[in-house]
């Protein structure tokens, strides 16, 4: 029996541990492979990649040679920072209002505003490009920023909520006892504890909005390229080398906001509680 | 300030919303129930033709299909991962949840990239198989399911894994311990005890690698080609190449409905489940 048990043990050790290894190379992998390939010398992505060399770097970087990547480096930048800000002004608005309201209403209110991260994102960015244009408007990055504001801001909602439904009520009920008016609650006490709620939820928006395809996909044109379209296109069409160096930048940039979310607000620690 | 006032905080969203959300989706429905792709003639003659080809359903149950490929991989190797993670010592925690997150803060069309540079003909898996002997002339790996369905793998793994951990953690440790105190293996202790248990974790997780596998427009596009089509691929085609809106509205319903039926049955048995664990 004792025998037996070990035994069975052992084949759980085996299986769990060559699996979860499994994911982890699968995890890992791919990210190392293009991060190596980035620095190759030779003119295709071959691995292992042959000799070492910035050239694709170079290319990147050139200001003549790159020009419409850096313009949707710049328009998605523009994008991600205005749907975020006007996400910021709307949801925070939006969450104060429904926090203390327990009405049928409210629930439907915060399910409706919450929708578009279930809805699949084509659906959205289809119906945004036929009604812009059926009611007239030519493409431009304003729209692109309505939209991400749409899919965005409900990060921005759900975060604001949970650190409003964690504030005391008995804080709002004293200051407004001391005689402070509602504005003046919300500017002292309310707002520097839902702070840290508020950023959070930016911080996920302007996440999505610069990784976002489906409603880019639908409303950006040729003179309102976005990042991820552009790149897109560069993997479509011939496979240019180009976006092995644009990959390498951007897992440097997560890598390097990893390591400043876990200094500042220690992320994982947030994740795991 | 009353309450009437405070809900009007809600109005500039909810008015944003209307505009820019609804309005937008009402119109879809509106464009598919039209014969032309002039948007003159009001018909069913594109449902029609959507319906009644085979072709559509075939597509239909290719892209659902291969939303559940992908949840079933992810669960097979992220799941292992999670036990891994509860098993680990806090500093090895650290540095596994910062492997697990930062794919979320990379691209997608970076991490679909990274497959093509691995599953290419001169990528890295025909390279090692080669120079192994094990086969002769590289395989075809791009434009497979397969190969789309490991790329997701990766792809969406974060958002399995980040339920799951989130709801294991919270699992009393001691209900282990008293499993295996009480002579079950491990084997039994998994799937009697922490299975069940961490169901909510799981079903979220599901719910999200299915709903982001089905409509991951660049990688299928990028990985699978133009020959494995899916509804993501017929819709931008028919929007953006021919043109033909109402077609394409057509199509994504059908998408909504779809990924929106399996989702909520999917949150039914999770709800069920989740009382019959606690109940």
């Amino acid at each position: 029996m004792g025998r037996r048990r070990s035994f069975t043990d052992l084949t759980y050790g085996l299986v769990i541990g060559s699996l979860a290894l499994l994911a982890l190379v699968i995890i890992i992998a791919p990210v190392a492979i293009v991060l190596t390939t980035s620095f190759t010398e030779g003119r295709s992505l071959k691995f292992p990649p042959t000799g070492f060399s910035l050239q694709w770097y170079e290319a990147l970087f050139d200001p003549s040679k790159s020009r419409q990547i850096h313009r949707a480096v710049s328009n998605s930048l523009e994008v991600a920072a205005w749907s975020t800000a006007f996400g910021v002004l709307f949801g925070s608005l939006a969450a104060l209002g429904l926090a203390r309201s327990r009405t049928r209403l409210a629930r439907v209110a915060d399910g409706f505003f919450m929708s578009p991260l279930v809805l699949p994102g084509l659906t959205f960015g289809l119906a945004a490009l036929m009604y812009f244009t059926l009611i007239g408007f030519r493409p431009s990055l304003h729209l692109i920023i309505a939209g991400h504001m749409i899919v965005t801001v409900p990060f921005i909602l759900r975060t604001t909520a949970a650190s409003l439904s964690q504030l005391d009520p008995a804080l709002l009920d004293s200051s407004q006892s001391l005689g402070a008016s509602w504005l003046y609650t919300l500017r002292r006490v309310t707002l520097p504890l839902i702070a840290p709620g508020i950023f959070a939820g930016a911080f996920l928006a302007f996440m999505a909005s610069i990784d976002n395809v489906p409603v880019s996909l639908f409303l950006s044109t040729a003179r309102t390229d976005m990042l991820p379209i552009r790149m897109w296109g560069m993997m479509e069409s011939t496979l240019d080398p180009r976006i092995a160096a644009v990959s390498g930048v951007l897992i440097a940039a997560a890598f390097l906001l990893m390591l400043i979310m876990e200094w500042t607000v220690g992320l994982t620690r947030r994740m795991r509680d | 300030m009353n309450k009437l006032a405070e809900w009007q905080l809600t109005l500039p969203l909810a008015l944003a919303f209307a505009a820019i959300f609804l309005a937008p989706l009402l119109m879809l429905v509106g464009v598919s129930f039209f014969d032309d792709d002039k948007i003159t003639q009001p018909g069913v003659a594109q449902w029609a033709k959507f319906l009644g080809d085979p072709f559509s359903y075939k597509v239909i149950a290719d892209t659902l299909l291969l939303g559940v490929k992908t949840v079933c991989a992810t669960i097979l190797v992220g799941y292992p991962l999670a036990l891994v993670y509860l098993d680990s010592p806090q500093r090895l925690q650290k540095v596994l949840i910062f492997i697990i997150v930062m794919p979320l803060l990379l691209s997608v069309v970076v991490r679909t990239f990274a497959w093509i540079v691995v599953l290419g003909r001169e990528g890295v898996v025909n390279q090692v198989l080669l120079s192994l002997g094990i086969i002769s002339e590289p395989l075809r790996l791009l434009q497979t399911e397969l190969g789309l369905v490991i790329s997701l793998t990766q792809i969406e793994m974060p958002l399995m894994l980040l339920p799951l951990i989130s709801v294991m953690s919270r699992l009393d440790p001691n209900l282990r311990d008293a499993s295996a105190a009480l002579g079950a293996s491990r084997w039994r202790t998994l799937f009697t005890v922490i299975v069940p248990l961490s169901m909510p974790g799981l079903v979220a997780g599901c719910l999200l690698v299915f709903a982001s596998a089905t409509t991951a427009f660049i990688s299928q596009t990028v990985i699978g080609g133009v020959r494995l089509i899916y509804l993501p691929l017929l819709i931008w085609q028919q929007s953006l190449v021919v043109f033909n809106w109402p077609f394409a509205a057509v199509v994504s319903i059908t998408l909504l409905v779809s990924v929106l039926t399996v989702v909520s049955a999917l949150s039914y048995l999770g709800r069920r489940s989740g009382g019959y664990v606690h109940g």
